[in-house]
């Protein structure tokens, strides 16, 4: 599997957000304004790069020779749980802004899933240690695309009208059906499956 | 003075309907979208995911007076990782064929939002069985929706509901297969959510 087609993959063809549906509450919790979406993106792609590294380290220098796999879930949570403090910690001494703004979403970004995902999916596919980069990459690539891109239409749908019953979540997820029915477009594309 | 204090049903029904997890308060939509594909999938997400909700909330609820404040969601981490690494060894062995469509989303369990937030919003500070009913609660409204959500897209995609033949030929010839795909499950939770807010607004 070369790492461009591993990176397209990841980036547009199984989208994690809109063909996947991974990580779907940041999605549309954050994107309401084009502010939170980019620190969110930029925080996604960072942590999601740094869990991938520690737990592929982990799995195959410590969980795979002790043959002790069942313990996968509970290690890499706790791994990007500490990592997320980490960063939590980073952002509040030295991005102050960036910290007020993605106010209660910092602490949920330790069960955004996408991120918990990559280091599964790094696992499952049987990834080396550099195709698992291109993909936590791709994958954080494509998360950002998508929550940048639908929040470019969520500030626009503030100003619309909308009928009542349509208002907030309804029509958001609608526009996230549009999205994603363009994003079906890539699918198969240079017959990737990953 | 008098606090009336909620009823024991109230823990069980709250869940279900007011404060439908999922369609009211909006969390743990990935495996709501991504595993309705049919109403057979959708009920076995929907089963993993209610082991794990139940028997965490209850073992957290025994466990509450030990826990420290300040590393209580580690804790609630390690608690739910355990059932989730259960229930992911036990679908293994005995529904491989479910196992396979479900993938990733089993462990993902794990990072379900409506797990960690029943534990940290509720069973940390609830007894025992109160712990187990609001569990149950929020089980069923997950499951209810996930069901609906399934039955409804194996109707259009597929023409049937739980495997079980329900349209014309003609329909089944060409049916809506859109609904099968992605699109098909953000337009169809669209729709439901724009139903609620409806019956919220006639009433008043």
């Amino acid at each position: 599997m070369s790492l461009t087609k591993i990176f397209i993959g990841a980036f547009l063809v199984n989208n994690i957000l809109l063909m996947r549906f991974i990580a779907l509450c940041s999605f549309f919790g954050v994107s309401t304004s084009m502010d939170t979406s980019v620190g969110m993106s930029a925080a996604v792609v960072f942590v999601t790069m740094l869990a991938a590294w520690v737990c592929w380290v982990l799995w195959h220098a410590l969980l795979l020779p002790l043959g002790l796999g069942f313990l996968r879930t509970a290690v890499f949570i706790l791994v990007i749980a500490g990592l997320v403090q980490f960063v939590e910690m980073f952002l509040r001494k030295y991005m102050r802004g960036l910290y007020s703004a993605m106010g209660i979403y910092l602490p949920l970004i330790t069960t955004n899933c996408a991120i918990l995902a990559v280091t599964f999916l790094n696992v499952d596919y049987g990834f080396n240690l550099l195709q698992a980069t291109i993909y936590a990459l791709g994958v954080g690539g494509g998360y950002s695309l998508a929550i940048i891109l639908f929040a470019a239409i969520r500030e626009r749908l503030e100003d619309s009208p909308v009928s009542p019953s349509f208002r907030g979540y309804p029509i958001a997820f609608v526009g996230a059906s549009l999205i994603s029915l363009a994003f079906l477009g890539f699918a198969n594309l240079f017959g990737i499956t990953i | 003075m008098t606090r009336t204090k909620p009823s024991r049903l109230s823990y069980l029904t709250t869940g279900i309907i007011k404060e439908n997890p999922t369609l009211i308060l909006m969390i743990g939509l990935c495996p709501t979208l991504a595993t309705t594909t049919s109403a057979r999938d959708a009920l076995g997400m929907s089963a993993a995911a209610s082991f794990v909700l139940i028997l965490s909330n209850v073992v957290i609820s025994l466990v509450r007076k030990f826990i420290q404040p300040s590393i209580r969601i580690p804790i609630f981490i390690i608690i739910i990782s355990t059932f989730v690494t259960i229930i992911d060894y036990a679908l293994q062995a005995y529904q491989p064929s479910l196992y396979r469509v479900l993938g990733v989303f089993v462990p993902l369990i794990v990072v379900n939002c409506i797990i960690l937030g029943r534990a940290e919003a509720f069973a940390y500070n609830h007894g025992v069985f109160d712990s187990f009913l609001d569990g149950l609660g929020n089980s069923l409204g997950f499951t209810l929706l996930l069901v609906v959500m399934g039955s409804v897209r194996e109707f259009f995609a597929a023409g049937t509901i739980f495997g079980k033949v329900v349209t014309p030929a003609w329909y089944r010839s060409a049916p809506m297969l859109f609904m099968i795909f992605p699109p098909g499950a953000f337009f169809l939770i669209g729709i439901l959510k724009a139903l609620v807010i409806k019956l919220k607004l006639d009433k008043g």
